[in-house]
């Protein structure tokens, strides 16, 4: 409340000490909320993908695996920029955060093109879940697993389980990176303004953290969700 | 933010980041909420009592919704629907956690505000707006959500555009109460002030700290559970929706292939451990109206609050008891009924610890401690009527009977209620610097105690006998109900009652705030050992004018000294009675 203080200490801490470990205490338990959040959805992946597992490895195997991991690629990297912007935080190191969050969002904005060419391909070829989905299972398959034509419109019904969920998982993390973005413009002013130094770099922690719990999410779809179908192509 | 905030403007008492500003708008909101819940009730029970006759002024509602004035099954069903909504979601857990939570959480650590103030404020906008949102569907086309306060597919996901309203609606207030959570655990670990250990925590906070984690970890199953049905409503896939669904003699378009199942699944895995976040609070308010009105230290603190971890430990592990009819199996089924049995023993003990308190107490009775008083025994017919239900093989017959609403009310109305009321007339004086009218008290106790009674102990019977919680005429067409279902008449009247003994309450609240001469409340006007006690009454801004420094455990009352009500009336200062033993330190710190 002095006016010796920083702005940059709220007035009801009493320390710097306080107000950073309030505020990362604060981030791990919004990340468990986060991972409950995923967590429902992976039952729901769960659940599905034990009930449906042919059906799920066939319907996999329509995905783009290069640009998913060419995705993966990306988010790896900028979890080690966002990495840097926290160390160069710590040592009040201006520039080097402005330039380290900068290239954490330009490979967060690089992701986010990605996956948009990935949806566009699916658009064109109608694997969006609705009345216009369309799905046919290659005819080597069938005769791979030696499939009944009944067989072949339940999995041709199924894929669209599995394509309701890849978009439902991917969008809402897609919506996760859009708001870090977002986040991490905002945090660019204060970074330029040269706010952060060893008593004052929370934001840009929590920033990292949150970051990097995106990225790990990314980390568990992209086997689930990618890599599942080289299992029905390899004959597993 | 570290700037005064001197301006006084209305927008800045609107838009206030005060955890004690926040705390009165939660409350306000969250009562009216509660009397549109309490509404919505009063008019179903119209139909349950005169089945098919006319509701008095009942073409004010429309032709839609009560054609000639009858009530329409389907408005029946969204009063159902929306009265269970609006009482959990939007008034009784923003009560407790809203309102008390953010009224006395900071209070009773010695802490100016909770950790994060401007997302406190967001908070409570946010629940604001996800409240109207869902009410909003009674405008809508086809009306509001009308698949229970349950919203089970398929029903739900076919339902009309007053579900996709309680979705989203849904989807704002677990936001708002995850931002609400997460201020609470952050506040309670680290703005307890110096000396404030956790051993020498208040139970209050304690029960808010645990539901804080209940709410932080459950609500997000139903975040994306509800993000799926939306799906399923809005952009045609099937996650809850099995194949070859026919509706009105149609097979539903949808491909298929999705469990309704995984919907209750992710539904109880947030709303069993709700049910703990409806009533811990409750305990909290209990414990700290009943050891100051006992004058006497809890007891037994520890294995209450160990009790209260275990019950958020196992919250977790229980939700599928509410699922025993869906054909899950014996063996998930027993495994569910034993940790079923197992959370019941927490529940008992921390109840036993509030009756054993009593014991060698000088007992008060201002209105506080009747409600807190009567919480104890409501409570317990809650909880004991709860156990038939989490035996599978008895809940087969119990299931979805008006036996499970009798139960669950008696928890939440005469329990939780009761919390809230005695958390009232406890607090006023601190929040207003005014004691609220003790006759008016009484005169709204004693009713509301026998009506809350004759509203649900009746649902026991009727439930037993077999009536199902859903039917649109209280089981009146049915052979079997026909020697229970005049009971329906009974308990509307009481409900219609219950209302009418809110009155003296509601008239309490106004007329101490429109006193002219107000008897101004001292700091400690219940000689209490808690820190907000010390704070003034209303406290000032930065609640303390220093941090305060806490120098012993909570509870430390002697009801042998022999000090007592005399002293209050003789107008001594109340603090030096020497029946307690604040938690704070009498000798006031100076800053360095």
């Amino acid at each position: 409340m002095a006016n010796g203080h920083s702005t940059t200490l709220h007035h009801h801490f009493e320390s710097y000490d306080q107000q950073r470990n309030a505020s990362s205490l604060g981030m791990w338990f919004f990340l468990a909320q986060e991972v409950m959040f995923f967590g429902g959805l992976f039952t729901a992946y769960m659940i599905y993908r034990t009930q449906n597992g042919l059906d799920f490895a066939v319907a996999s195997s329509h995905l783009n695996i290069p640009l998913g991991a060419l995705n993966t690629a990306i988010l790896i990297a900028s979890s080690f920029t966002m990495a840097m912007a926290v160390k160069k935080s710590v040592l009040a190191q201006r520039k080097a955060i402005v330039g380290y969050l900068i290239l954490t969002l330009i490979l967060g904005c690089g992701f986010l093109v990605v996956k948009y060419f990935e949806y566009a391909e699916k658009f064109e070829h109608n694997t969006v879940p609705g009345s216009s989905f369309e799905f046919h299972v290659e005819p080597e398959l069938i005769a791979q697993y030696d499939l009944s034509p009944e067989r072949v419109v339940t999995m041709e019904k199924r894929a669209e389980i599995f394509f309701s969920l890849y978009f439902m998982m991917t969008g809402l993390h897609a919506l996760h990176m859009v708001i870090g973005v977002g986040i991490g413009i905002w945090l660019m002013f204060p970074a330029m303004a040269g706010k952060f130094n060893m008593d004052y770099h929370n934001p840009v922690e929590n920033f990292g953290l949150y970051w990097h719990f995106v990225d790990l999410v990314w980390i568990f779809l992209f086997p689930l969700l990618y890599l599942l179908g080289g299992n029905a192509l390899a004959g597993g | 933010m570290s700037a005064a905030r001197p301006s006084r403007g209305l927008a800045s008492r609107i838009f206030s980041v005060d955890h004690k500003v926040i705390g009165i708008q939660y409350a306000l909101t969250s009562l009216c909420f509660l009397f549109v819940g309490f509404s919505l009730m009063v008019v179903m029970r119209w139909q349950l009592a005169y089945p098919g006759e006319a509701l008095p002024l009942g073409s004010l509602l429309g032709e839609d919704r009560a054609p000639a004035g009858v009530i329409a099954p389907e408005f029946y069903n969204q009063l159902a629907a929306m009265h269970g909504t609006i009482m959990v979601f939007l008034a009784v857990v923003p009560l407790l956690v809203g309102a008390f939570g953010n009224y006395l959480v900071p209070l009773m650590v010695g802490a100016p505000d909770m950790a994060f103030p401007r997302l406190n404020m967001a908070s409570y906008w946010t629940y604001l707006a996800g409240g109207l949102v869902m009410l909003s569907g009674f405008l809508a086309p086809g009306g509001a959500a009308a698949a229970g306060w349950t919203s089970y597919p398929p029903l739900a996901s076919i339902a009309t555009m007053g579900q996709t309203l309680w979705l989203f609606g849904m989807l704002l207030i677990i936001i708002s109460s995850l931002l609400g959570s997460l201020n609470i655990i952050v506040t309670i670990v680290q703005l307890r002030t110096e000396g404030l250990s956790f051993q020498r925590m208040p139970f209050f906070l304690w029960a808010q700290l645990v539901s804080a984690f209940l709410l932080l970890l459950a609500f997000p199953a139903l975040q994306a559970a509800s993000f799926l049905q939306l799906m399923d409503r809005l952009a045609g896939s099937s996650f809850f929706l099995p194949s070859g669904l026919v509706v009105g003699g149609e097979v539903l378009p949808q491909t298929g292939g999705g469990s309704p199942l995984l919907w209750q699944h992710l539904f109880w895995f947030l709303a069993h451990p709700e049910v703990y976040v409806l009533i811990l609070p409750a305990l909290g308010i209990v414990a700290e109206v009943i050891t100051t009105h006992a004058r006497a230290p809890f007891w037994r603190l520890r294995w209450a609050v160990g009790s209260t971890i275990g019950i958020g430990f196992f919250a977790f592990l229980v939700w599928a008891h509410h699922m025993f009819l869906t054909g899950m199996g014996t063996v998930i089924s027993t495994f569910f009924q034993a940790t079923t049995m197992i959370i019941s023993i927490p529940s008992v003990i921390i109840l036993s610890c509030l009756f054993m308190t009593l014991w060698g107490g000088r007992i008060r009775f201002p209105s506080s401690m009747l409600f807190a008083l009567a919480f104890l025994p409501m409570f317990g017919i809650g909880g004991l009527t709860g156990l038939p239900l989490g035996l599978a093989a008895a809940d087969l017959q119990l299931h979805d009977t008006y036996y499970v609403i009798g139960h669950f009310h008696y928890i939440v109305a005469p329990g939780t209620l009761f919390a809230v009321f005695a958390g009232i007339y406890h607090w006023f004086p601190k929040v207003t610097g005014r004691k609220l009218d003790e006759r008016l008290g009484k005169m709204h106790f004693w009713p509301t105690l026998l009506l809350m009674n004759g509203v649900f102990f009746p649902m026991f019977i009727v439930g037993l006998a077999g009536v199902s919680r859903r039917l649109y005429d209280g089981g009146a067409g049915f052979a079997f109900a026909r020697e229970v279902a005049p009971l329906n008449e009974l308990m509307s009247l009481c409900a219609w009652g219950l209302g009418i003994a809110q009155v003296p309450f509601i008239f309490n609240l106004v007329l101490t705030l429109r006193r002219k001469k107000p008897e101004a409340a001292p700091a400690n006007p219940w000689r209490a050992t808690s820190l907000e006690w010390l704070a003034e009454s209303p406290p000032q801004e930065t609640n303390f004018p220093s941090a305060p420094v806490v120098v012993a455990g909570p509870y430390t009352y002697r009801a042998d000294a022999v000090k007592a009500e005399t002293e209050l009336s003789a107008g001594e200062d109340p603090t030096e009675a020497a029946d307690f033993t604040p938690q704070w330190s009498h000798v006031p710190v100076s800053e360095p």
